[in-house]
């Protein structure tokens, strides 16, 4: 491994990955096709197909992986203990060992790749899925906030994002042009992505003509709503090699969260993403390309000053949660991604990031490397 | 205990003033269920007094009501059948305490019925007996409510006794 150069702003460069801990590598991403509604299928009928996938491009069958964990959230569901329906299409016989965070399934990751750091197992299945159809995905995101001052208020997710984005114009950071400009580049982007839901978009003045949906944001500002799921299969060393012949060597890992209130909060910063890629090493080596999870194009503003990607650094060639956004994997997806790129031999480092919380409250970022990356090859 | 007066007692400001000791916030979400292909199919039959049922290709054991896999396979489970109406109680016991918006009267015999052919147990209530005849191995056959045919187990009324000899052990042994 290549001395790591100093992080921009943190010398917390602590991860496991950059101490020495084992080796671990991102070996296959499945996902499905994200659609607005799946009325016909249940959660389980959702997932499994993606769980299939994910496991043949392994050849792993469920009783070889060594820990699966998952992430979803039963107020989406609008049932309690939701994911242990889901889990009907893992195999959970004989018993597994399992876990689920009640969270975007990239902090399932983290939970599985943390459980391979410990050598208790070598391999990790890791899922998640979101049906935003069943309810108000708006209304059911406000439930998030503090209970006594501010979900009384019912404040949906894109009000949030609106006092965000009129921060950034405010403070001369960007303006609705350029906010227009990022919801075309990342639908365009997705014209690639058959498992988008959101491919190609008018150009940016037609855009702007269009009303607002909560000023300053338009309805290209804003994420589709969607239904959908993914699946990753971390493995640790050799295994990685034997599975995978690109294997998306998880280089840095860590992730940090800010206060609770968003009013105490500097809206047009991201202090806890900067930590969080000092601490994975993001800022040690140049960036093939970053998957950022910003479901709103004024958060992708935010990201990109945090992380200090300029134009060179190509930003969610997927097209990112603009074009397809079901929550509790979109930010597994963004991981997801990033390996797939490493996998396919399209880049050597990418950087994945994943949001959970109002306003980009929470941020994990992951630095992936192939074995030709600049974090010193198969070591 | 300290209690809330006291506690602002000692904050400069907030002496004497009326602690809030209750907030009410109410919160309601709605939400469309949607059961899925499998379980679909099973709801829509009801009303036909039909009780559908899915088998796993690989460890063959027949699912009611039927979830679209197999979790002990994780599989999909595509083949499709339908289930008598007659089973056999493999557990039950004897609820004293009325639940809430049931409208059942107390206290009532609830069992698990495991059709014959099915591999898991359906929750039934158990009927038209004595609860302190009800047992292990006791053959019993649905009654279906004239009044509540629908897409819903509530098709069911309840499972009475068929009277006939109670069923070998071996046959629900392993499905209890």
């Amino acid at each position: 491994m290549s001395s790591p150069a100093q992080p921009a702003t943190h010398p917390a460069a602590h991860s496991a990955a950059r101490t020495g801990g084992r080796d671990v590598a991102v070996v296959a991403f499945a996902q499905s096709s994200h659609t607005r509604r799946t009325d016909q299928l249940s959660e389980v009928e959702l997932v499994m197909p993606v769980l299939h996938d994910v496991l043949k491009q392994t050849g792993l069958t469920a009783n070889r992986i060594g820990f699966t964990c998952s992430g979803s959230s039963d107020y989406l569901a609008g049932r309690a203990f939701s994911f242990t329906m889901a889990l009907d299409g893992v195999g959970a016989w004989p018993p597994i060992s399992e876990s689920h965070v009640e969270m975007d399934g990239a902090w399932a990751l983290y939970e599985a790749w943390v459980k391979l750091q410990t050598g208790e197992a070598d391999t990790a299945l890791v899922y998640s899925y979101g049906k935003s159809s069943p309810g108000s995905v708006r209304d059911v995101l406000t439930r998030q906030l503090d209970p006594y001052t501010l979900a009384p208020l019912w404040p949906d997710s894109i009000a949030l994002a609106a006092l965000q984005a009129q921060a950034l114009i405010d403070a001369g950071l960007t303006d609705e042009r350029g906010l227009a400009r990022t919801a075309v580049r990342s639908r365009r982007a997705a014209t690639g992505n058959p498992h988008a839901q959101l491919r190609g978009s008018a150009d940016v003045d037609e855009l702007l003509r269009r009303p607002y949906e909560v000023e300053p944001l338009r309805r290209h500002d804003c994420p589709p709503i969607s239904d959908g799921a993914a699946a990753v299969i971390l493995a640790a060393g050799d295994t990685a090699r034997a599975l995978n012949a690109n294997p998306a060597w998880i280089r840095g890992i860590d992730h940090r969260i800010e206060a609770h209130q968003p009013g105490v909060r500097d809206l047009t910063e991201s202090p806890s993403t900067r930590l969080a890629a000092s601490a994975a090493g993001a800022f040690d080596a140049p960036l093939d390309a970053a998957e950022l999870h910003a479901p709103f194009t004024a958060q992708e503003i935010v990201l990109r000053r945090a992380l200090d990607l300029d134009d060179r650094v190509p930003v969610n060639r997927s097209g990112g949660p603009l074009a397809a956004n079901p929550v509790m994997a979109a930010g597994l997806i963004r991981i997801g991604e990033a390996a797939a790129l490493i996998h396919r031999g399209e880049a050597d480092r990418v950087l994945a990031h994943a949001t959970s919380g109002p306003c980009l409250q929470q941020n994990l970022v992951a630095v992936l490397e192939s074995a030709r990356g600049t974090g010193g090859g198969t070591r | 205990m300290t209690t809330a007066a006291e506690l602002l007692a000692g904050i400069p400001g907030l002496a004497g003033v009326e602690p809030v000791t209750r907030v009410t916030i109410p919160a309601r979400l709605e939400y469309t269920y949607s059961p899925g292909s499998a379980q679909t199919r099973f709801l829509t039959a009801l009303p036909q007094k039909r009780l559908l049922a899915e088998r796993c290709p690989q460890c063959t054991r027949v699912y009611v009501p039927p979830r679209g896999a197999c979790p002990t396979c994780g599989i999909a489970t595509p083949e499709q059948l339908e289930l008598p109406h007659t089973g056999t109680v493999t557990t039950f016991c004897i609820v004293n305490i009325a639940a809430k918006g049931l409208d059942v009267e107390v206290p009532y015999c609830y069992a698990y019925v495991l059709l014959d052919g099915a591999h898991v147990g359906l929750h039934a209530r158990i009927g038209d007996t004595p609860y302190a005849d009800v047992r292990i191995g006791q053959r019993v056959e649905a009654v279906w409510d004239e009044r509540r045919l629908g897409p819903s187990l509530a098709s069911i009324s309840h499972f009475r006794p068929t009277g006939e000899p109670d069923a070998d052990p071996e046959s629900y042994r392993r499905w209890m």
